[in-house]
């Protein structure tokens, strides 16, 4: 068997994912014609109260080289499971405020139940699988690190 | 032999370090993990997995040497 030598993209964004770049990434796609269906997934950070304290923001950090890895493994899964025309993964790391958003998957298909079904696929396979830490912090400078359940 | 390891998240904060070269004499997961017990009694109760090469292992996962491992905490990523 010959290795494969692929490069793997970059999915880590410094900072909050911009409504921009969403704009963006959506008129690049308008040259595909055979996409009949985009499906959308945005993970925004909430302000959730722990022990009476609010979050104001999460400080994400990941094992940068695994997590590109696992990010191109689950993409490549996607395809593999749907019949998809494109796939996409984008997640923050730093700080990133309430409000604001940390994660974008973007899949498109002919039609809409494919990239439905492979949104929901990528987005539960990346809070499984994927090395990104995150540290809940408070106004006063405490933080929490948050586990996904 | 020696392993390059790497910490993240809080259990960088409970090593206070962020990656360091150890020479040991185990060849096991399971060696490591007791070895790195021993060395930061704080990661008893912590609950974390290892990445070998990237790849997540089981403690019976032979080590031969020279492979990048990381000790990675529950993930938040999402």
């Amino acid at each position: 068997m010959t290795e494969k030598k692929k490069k793997i993209k970059n999915s880590l964004v410094e900072g909050p994912i911009t409504p921009e770049k969403i704009a963006t990434s959506i008129a690049h796609h308008q040259v595909k014609t055979n996409i009949g269906g985009h499906d959308i997934f945005l993970g925004q950070v909430r302000a959730d109260e722990i022990d009476g304290k609010t979050v104001t923001a999460i400080d994400y950090s990941a094992y940068d080289e695994m997590a590109n890895k696992v990010f191109d493994e689950i993409r490549e899964a996607a395809f593999e499971k749907f019949d998809l025309t494109c796939g996409h993964i984008y997640h923050s790391k730093g700080i990133v405020k309430a409000g604001e958003l940390c994660l974008f998957v973007f899949t498109s298909s002919k039609h809409r139940a494919m990239a439905f079904d492979a949104t929901r696929y990528i987005t539960e396979e990346i809070k499984a699988k994927a090395p990104v830490f995150g540290k809940e912090l408070f106004e006063d400078g405490e933080y929490v690190w948050k586990e996904n359940k | 032999m020696t392993l390059m390891i790497k910490y993240f998240g809080m259990i960088a904060e409970a090593t206070e370090k962020v990656d360091e070269e150890l020479n040991v004499q185990y060849s096991s997961v399971l060696g490591l993990k007791e070895d790195l017990v021993n060395r930061y009694p704080k990661l008893i109760d912590m609950n974390f997995k290892i990445a070998v090469n990237q790849q997540i292992v089981t403690d019976d996962y032979n080590l031969i040497g020279n492979e990048e491992i990381a000790l990675l905490p529950p993930f938040a990523g999402g």
